[in-house]
């Protein structure tokens, strides 16, 4: 018990939070943003499992970890439009389109992996780069702050940007009012003339950008080679993390660091020697917890809400 | 009508008043449609050859039975179906109108009978979606509040702006939507049934809404099934029937039982013969019953009452008195917490809705998407849906189609609901022969105690003249029924007693409606007045 105290006190901890949860914020950004346009967009995890190998080739290729970045970001969107245009265009079940994405993903990046390397599970032949490190200047001298904050892969300080991009485009921009319009209504929306598939595949194509930054990060940051099945199911923690938030920027951000610190945990307790079946489940026991205490604190919010609205009639 | 009821009719004005025939006469014609015929890609004709002409500055109703045409002809106007055939001329110049975003931009607004509003949303929000006033992208949402204010100030409609629109009554929303029409320049406002789902003071208000609106120019275009609404305040009427224009009329020189003949083709009678009433035993008792919603605000209190076999219990009392609750809580849709309800002698505290059903029980809600009908699915499916287990609908484990089909066929029929065939999915049909599907299944069980909330909501005079009579008939086979109704006249014409909720209390009971004064309900339904214990604990017969 002392021991996990010691744990989780320590400022390895804390930081390894933010480095765990860095690409699940890309995507549950992405899943915010599709979700609030009313798609559900399951194939997050199949996006960011293309643009981790195609991050990792397109470095080794070029030989810069920039275009790798790049390379990785246009085959998410890439992907992204192909969702959009089949399941809003040809109108194809979204979720089933997701689903097939995924399948598709974990199947023919290992078969491209193959081709490239050889390999059938790992890139390690390939001289692929890693993105920079950035050593914060003021906060990074700060003690116990500093050494949270500061050093950590330059996609995870824009991952907080993506976080600030997302409220303001949600909140305060045209684009995102109809996007809200249209996931809630799209009979209100259309009678005004915006258009919901329109709305809906901007809100895809930013989420293939988001998850292409995702997708690169595994490859490119939080380790620097692309392994078969790699993303292991943060796309969808990305979507578990947008429920808990219950729509909101905020609150997504925070349930995304929520399953960001039950994850570094099980990677902690696992070096203890817990048994590794129920540190493996914690992060799903957190969702799972988590969604229940969110969705009563709401259901509270609303009530008080409705009351004082009552009050305010009489 | 109602305002006469409730001694609201001083605020008529006489400069508001109906214009007369001659400045309509000479009035200029703003918009008229030629010859429109419109095919739904199931190829049933909606409209054959419909004439429709608007005069600058008129009200103009558009009436006609269930199923005429009318929101078919008013969605060709708005763009959003395309006519086969005809023309459209907007201003004295032919017109193409391919999406709503077009007749929008010509100066034509609709509000919907379902509305179209964005619930999480500021009503600033709402009404400048689409348009939004913008700085690089961003909202600018102190415009849009500013162009919230100008135009409910220009028009002299309140509403505050930084309200979500979720929180708004229904009354409101449709002052959201008509604002939102304004807001975009509509000259032409097309009203689908807005008073539909309106209480009566909210009927009254909007009516002033549309006559300042008249006085200020705008021409607007109101479908009604009330004709004493169409009386009131419109200026010309347009009849349709079956998919074609019978007549435009002034409407002053029209009686409502001539719009009814024209609308229906033959002569209907407005009111049914009613007989005395014989009332039996004691079929629904309710005791000490209260009722609190999640959000701790008391609903229903104490109500105590009863209702016998073959009598008709009126249930008056503005919209939202706990209406909907207390027919909820009768056929068991909410959870009694507190109080008692027997029906047939049985508590059904613990009983389900299947359960309760079984003691006989029919209830036809006032929202009739959500507990009415089963859109998506077949008119035979929906009328076999409460029954469908029974023995006579089964052969072995599998439905009998055969009987189904036979008992279906008789029903469409029987309330004349106007479908192609019984498998066409009921949200293919006109509001009003959804509502026929369902009075249709709950009068046909065989019920021994009918709650019937608004059972004639959205449905044509010819239409709601049956439900009356079936309602009669219903009666006089010894069934108990509970009439809740925000029409007055109805509740007056059909009640043998009659109880009126105020504030979720039983504020008054009239053991014999004959007796009764209209004036006097009107009193007590707002609240002006209120009866003691004593007289009101007449409401309960014992056995
Ligand atoms: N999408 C559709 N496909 C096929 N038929 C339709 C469709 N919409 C409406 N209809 C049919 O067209 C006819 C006219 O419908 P419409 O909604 O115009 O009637 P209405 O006059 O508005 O009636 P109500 O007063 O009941 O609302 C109805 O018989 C209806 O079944
Ligand atoms: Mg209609």
């Amino acid at each position: 018990m002392k021991q996990i105290v010691n744990i989780i006190f320590s400022t390895q901890f804390f930081y390894s939070i933010l480095r765990i949860s860095t690409p699940i914020m890309f995507a549950s950004m992405g899943a915010l943003i599709t979700s609030r346009a009313g798609v559900i967009n399951i194939g997050l995890e199949g996006i960011m499992l293309f643009a981790a190998l195609s991050g990792v080739i397109f470095s080794a290729v070029t030989g810069s970890a920039w275009m790798g970045f790049l390379g990785a970001v246009a085959t998410g969107v890439l992907i992204a439009i192909l969702m959009s245009y089949v399941a809003l265009i040809l109108k194809s079940h979204i979720t089933l389109t997701g689903i097939a994405i995924n399948m598709f993903a974990s199947g023919s990046t290992v078969f491209i992996l193959y081709l490239v390397t050889g390999d059938k599970g790992i890139s390690s032949s390939l001289a692929s780069k890693v993105m920079p490190t950035v050593a914060l200047p003021l906060i990074g001298k700060i003690p116990v702050v500093g050494e949270i904050l500061s050093g950590h892969n330059i996609l995870t300080y824009l991952s907080f940007l993506a976080v600030l991009f997302t409220y303001i485009l949600l909140n305060k921009t045209v684009i995102g009012l109809r996007i809200r319009a249209v996931g809630e209504n799209e009979q209100a929306a259309l009678s005004v003339g915006a258009k919901p598939v329109k709305y809906q595949f901007i809100a895809m194509l930013i989420s293939g950008v988001l998850a292409g930054m995702g997708g690169a990060y595994m490859s490119m940051g939080y380790v620097s080679w692309f392994s078969r099945d790699m993303v292991a199911g943060r796309g969808f923690i990305a979507l578990a993390a947008q429920q808990l938030g219950q729509g909101t920027t905020l609150g997504t951000m925070c349930a995304t660091f929520v399953f960001g610190m039950a994850d570094a945990l099980a990677n902690n307790l696992q070096a203890l020697q817990m048994p590794s079946e129920f540190v493996q489940s914690i992060p799903y026991l957190t969702t799972i917890i988590g969604l229940v205490v969110f969705s009563i604190a709401k259901q509270r919010k609303e009530l008080k809400r409705i009351r004082e609205n009552n009050q305010k009639a009489v | 009508m109602y305002s006469r009821y409730m001694g609201l009719s001083d605020i008529d004005s006489p400069m508001l008043n109906r214009r007369s025939d001659k400045e309509i006469a000479m009035a200029e014609t703003i918009l008229s449609m030629e010859n429109i015929t419109k095919i739904y890609p199931n190829g049933f004709i909606a409209n054959k050859n419909v004439n429709f002409e608007l005069r600058k500055g008129e009200i103009h109703a558009l009436a006609g039975e269930n199923g005429a045409g009318k929101s078919t002809l008013m969605k060709v106007l708005f763009g959003e179906e395309q006519c086969e055939e005809g023309k459209i001329f907007f201003k004295g110049k032919e017109v193409k109108i391919d999406n709503p975003l077009c007749a929008i931009k010509m100066g034509i607004g609709m509000v919907h009978q379902h509305f179209m509003l964005v619930p999480s949303m500021t009503v600033a929000e709402n009404m400048v979606l689409g348009l939004e006033p913008e700085k690089a992208g961003f909202l600018n949402k102190e415009e849009a509040v500013k162009r919230t204010i100008e135009v409910s100030e220009k028009y002299g409609l309140e509403i505050d702006p930084h309200a979500k629109v979720k929180d708004l009554s229904v009354g409101l929303k449709q002052r959201v939507e008509i604002l939102k029409a304004l807001l975009r320049g509509a000259d032409v406002l097309i009203l689908d049934e807005p008073t539909a789902v309106l209480t009566p003071q909210e009927t009254v208000e909007i009516f002033e809404e549309l006559k300042r609106l008249r006085e200020l120019g705008h021409t607007v275009v109101f479908i009604s099934h009330k004709l004493n609404e169409i009386k009131e305040i419109c200026d010309r009427i347009t009849i349709m029937r079956d998919g074609r224009t019978i007549d435009v009329k002034m409407v002053e020189e029209v009686s409502e039982q001539e719009i009814s003949r024209l609308m229906i083709g033959r002569d209907v009678q407005l009111k049914t013969d009613k007989t005395p009433a014989k009332p039996g035993q004691t079929f629904l008792s309710v005791k000490n019953l209260s009722y609190t919603d999640a959000a701790g605000q008391q609903i229903l209190k104490d109500i105590n009452m009863t209702v016998r076999k073959g009598e008709i219990l009126g249930i008056a009392g503005i919209e939202g008195n706990g209406q909907n609750e207390l027919s909820e809580l009768v056929t068991g849709m909410r959870k009694l917490r507190t109080g008692q309800i027997r029906i047939g002698g049985e508590d059904i505290s613990r009983k389900s809705v299947r359960e309760i059903r079984e003691l006989g029980v029919s209830h036809i809600s006032q929202d009739r998407m959500t507990y009415g009908v089963v859109s998506d699915a077949g008119v035979a499916d929906n009328i076999i849906a409460d029954r469908y287990y029974r023995k006579e609908f089964k052969k072995g484990i599998l439905l009998n189609k055969k009987k189904i089909c036979e008992k279906t066929d008789q029903l469409i029929l029987e309330y004349s609901v106007k479908c192609d065939n019984r498998e066409q999915p009921v949200r293919m049909l006109s509001g009003g022969n959804m509502q026929k599907v369902v009075v249709a299944r709950e009068f046909s069980s065989d019920p021994k105690l009918v709650i019937a909330n608004q059972p004639t909501r959205g449905i044509d005079v010819g239409a709601a003249e049956l439900v009356h009579r079936k309602l009669l008939e219903l009666r006089d086979r010894e069934a108990a029924i509970l009439l809740i109704s925000a029409d007055l006249t109805e509740i007056i014409h059909l009640s043998d007693s009659i109880i009126v909720l105020h504030g979720g209390a039983i504020a008054a009971y009239f053991e014999d409606v004959k007796q009764m004064d209209p004036v006097e309900l009107g009193e007590y339904m707002l609240g002006i007045k209120k009866m003691t214990r004593e007289q009101i604990g007449g409401a309960v017969h014992e056995q």
